[in-house]
């Protein structure tokens, strides 16, 4: 039993803050979510110049071979920072599919552009009436001259609009199963509706009409891709609990300061029994989350235990999930009028923690995914 | 990170899972698991068992005593004595009192008194709350004037938990009543449960059960060498106690055996045909709560792993206790809407009662684990203590 992280996860740890604390502060982000892209280019330059694009990925296409936990730092510190660029969609999901299924040439071809920071990705996944219900797909890929087709739609698609590669689901005619299919952004009939999310990232929904692919787009076994699918959006969901955890960790971190500095009726807010101990349950609530994302984020590689991932990481999103509505509801009550303000960072906290509190599912998706794993 | 033990720490914990299973009374056992009231020979017999196996207090010094355990092992120890459902080891000596005297205690009171502990041979009791202080202990009456070789106590403690077993008494006393700072002019005094003039006066509560007492100290005369510390420096003592490594305060052992428990129930309770654990309402209540014991246990092991590494953990103790007793009370009242109208029936009329004994003790159960978020410092007074030492409010 240890729960620190190790030397090497320190030092990352460490770098990723100094990076953040130079470049990433909340003026910086403010910048960067105004701009016509969304993204800076310039951050990702730095992610990739770090290692952090190539952090769980094989040293054999230039990662470091790291576990989720490894990630669990780096994650915390972006739930900080309320970073907008798209790490998990490419990173957690995108790259992953490929590191997890992909054969040795689309390995070669792909991963080494995203550990240099050259290829972003996304996971379109879900559509209109799936809800979280990952086997719900109506997309449909057919065989057609030696490739595919594809057709259907996707919706919020987070990091689509930056994306220059999706991993798109699709129901196979053949066989009834899911398949994966690697499809860039730019390819013919794939149309995107981009938007911004409430959280202030760049999302998209898809339209898919006769899109066509190569043989080899086909990401793992066609008709075979749902146990994959599961495997991959626990492990995205591992590292977002981690994200969480840094988020609420600002929001508990702004909070007490406010309390501390803010003045009513001649004395500062915290001097208040009544505000007091809700602080206090703020602060136990970012205990329990943390200890749900080392759960998380200890059962979310590749070699764990289904069920038993399963179970930990929808555990660990039920009380991530509770947390998020806790602690962002109250960071903005304890802030009074000032946190409604798009001027506070806690408000922009406040909406990244609500829209984490549901991405990849609720506490009641995972309430019931939970008891029937 | 690893949230896993260590080989040594599974073979240990093993170890003491053989040992329980092979040492715990089937007796003991039933009423445990049946909820039924331990008397007092219940508890010493079970002391005694683990006296003779030297495991009565492990976090002794080993000259006293002690295992020479590690943290973890301590830990894991209470732990599994939880969950397999032993007789609860009543803190107020071995624990509280030893911890007192070990470290403010004479050498001559040491030799006296820990001894007679550690065998079971005196039960201990707590003499801190009084009618007009609960929360705010400072505020104590209870008088303790010098005459020569001897105090003389008078005044009342109240909600004195199993007084009416209790061989011996550890009181907060006022030794002197004109001090600027409240905290001032209390000591810390041992007093013999037989000296003329104490009387133990049983306080019912709501469950019909008798577990706490007043006492009632009359002209009581107290040897002088049963004084701890100095005189007036009782504050210091109870600090001490209550900042005293608290590790176990979550109780998670006991509330995982809990929870196997409602879910057992709850499996066996019907509602249209179905067990109730499949209903969706209900086994979402069992969920979260098993949630919540699942990252207070991980956030109990964080602790311990900071302690371990020499971090000694302050406040974060009232974390566990402010969430451990809320998880502890959960699960009796679920355990109580588990069997529904059957919860209902409390003490039969005339001869045996012709209803479920076992669900019927359930609303009871309910009703005593109340307690748990008011006692040893209400959850109040914890959310207190985290706000001032370690948000600094």
């Amino acid at each position: 039993m240890n729960f620190d992280y190790n030397e090497e996860q320190q030092l990352l740890a460490d770098s990723v803050r100094r990076f953040i604390r130079k470049d990433y502060d909340f003026e910086s982000r403010r910048k960067i979510v105004a701009s016509a892209e969304g993204w800076s280019e310039k951050i990702w330059g730095t992610f990739a110049e770090m290692g952090l694009l190539g952090l769980p990925l094989s040293p054999d296409y230039g990662g470091f071979g790291g576990g989720a936990v490894d990630l669990m730092s780096v994650m915390e510190l972006f739930g900080e920072a309320l970073v907008v660029e798209p790490y998990l969609a490419t990173v957690g999901l995108g790259a992953q599919f490929v590191a997890r299924a992909g054969t040795a040439a689309q390995k070669k071809r792909i991963l080494p552009r995203v550990v240099e920071g050259k290829l972003k990705m996304a996971f379109a996944q879900t559509e209109k009436d799936a809800r979280y219900n990952l086997a719900h797909v109506a997309a449909t890929a057919r065989k057609a001259g030696g490739g595919w087709q594809l057709d259907g739609g996707k919706c919020a698609v987070i990091g689509a609009p930056i994306a220059e590669m999706l991993v798109v689901s699709a129901r196979s005619a053949d066989t009834g199963g899911i398949s994966l299919f690697l499809v860039e952004r730019e390819a013919k009939g794939m149309a995107l509706k981009p938007y911004r999310t409430v959280d202030e990232l760049r999302a998209a929904d898809i339209s898919l009409k006769g899109v066509t692919v190569g043989a080899d787009a086909l990401l793992g076994k066609e008709g075979a891709a749902l146990a994959l699918i599961e495997e991959v959006v626990d492990y995205a969901t591992a590292l977002l609990c981690a994200e969480a955890v840094g988020a609420i960790k600002y929001a508990n971190d702004a909070t007490l300061e406010y309390m501390k500095t803010r003045k009513q009726f001649g004395v500062p807010i915290g001097m208040f029994q009544a505000l007091q101990h809700r602080m206090v349950d703020m602060v136990i609530s970012y205990e329990q989350a943390k200890s749900m994302a080392c759960l998380a984020c200890t059962k979310a590689d590749a070699a764990s235990d289904a069920r038993e991932r399963a179970r930990s990481i929808s555990a660990a999103k039920i009380k991530i999930a509770d947390a998020c509505r806790h602690v962002s509801q109250e960071s903005v009550q304890l802030h009074g009028a000032m946190g409604m303000t798009e001027e506070l960072k806690v408000s922009h906290s406040f909406r990244r923690l609500t829209m984490i509190a549901q991405q990849f599912g609720d506490a009641d998706h995972h309430l019931e995914r939970f008891a029937k794993a | 990170m690893d949230l896993n033990y260590s080989a040594e720490e599974l073979a240990f914990r093993d170890q003491i899972r053989a040992w329980l299973d092979a040492n715990l009374p089937d007796d003991l056992r039933r009423k445990v698991a049946d909820y039924e009231r331990l008397s007092k020979e219940d508890l010493a017999r079970w002391h005694r068992i683990l006296a003779r196996a030297g495991w009565v207090a492990p976090a002794w010094p080993r000259e006293w005593g002690g295992t020479g355990w590690s943290v973890a092992q301590r830990y894991i120890f209470e732990e599994e004595c939880g969950y397999v459902g032993a007789p609860p080891l009543i803190p107020f000596g071995p624990t509280m009192c030893a911890a007192v005297l070990l470290r403010f205690g004479t050498e001559a009171q040491k030799k006296r008194f820990l001894p007679r502990i550690y065998n079971g041979d005196d039960f201990w009791c707590q003499g801190y709350s009084e009618p007009g202080s609960g929360s705010d202990l400072a505020s104590l009456k209870t008088r303790a004037v010098r005459r020569e070789d001897h105090y003389v106590v008078n005044g009342q403690k109240t909600w004195t938990t199993l007084a009416h077993y209790a061989d011996w008494i550890f009181c907060l006393v006022r030794t002197d009543p004109n001090v600027e700072k409240r905290q001032e002019g209390i000591s810390f005094l041992l007093i013999d449960m037989k000296t003329p003039g104490i009387s133990v006066r049983p306080l019912i509560l709501m469950d019909g059960e008798h577990e706490v007492n007043e006492v009632f100290f009359d002209d009581v005369k107290v040897p002088v060498e049963n004084l701890v510390h100095e005189e007036g420096k009782g504050w210091t003592v109870a600090k001490y106690l209550l900042g005293h490594e608290r590790l176990t305060t979550g109780r998670i052992g006991a509330s995982k055996r809990e929870l196997a428990r409602l879910k057992e129930i709850a499996s066996k309770q019907m509602k249209d045909g179905r067990p109730l654990m499949e209903e969706a309402r209900f086994r979402d209540k069992v969920s979260r709560v098993e949630v919540e014991l699942t990252a207070l246990e991980i956030t109990n092991l964080r602790f311990l792993d900071q302690l371990r590494s020499g971090r000694v953990p302050g406040a974060e103790v009232s974390m566990l206790k402010i969430r451990g007793t809320e998880i502890q009370q959960t699960l009796t009242e679920l355990m109580m809407q588990a069997v529904g109208p059957l919860a209902q029936p409390f003490r039969p009329l005339g001869g045996a009662g012709d209803f479920d004994e076992f669900a019927a003790g359930l609303a009871p159960r309910y009703c005593n684990f109340r307690k748990t978020t008011i006692y040893a410092g209400s959850n109040e007074i914890q959310r207190n203590i985290i706000s001032k030492a370690i948000l600094g409010l």
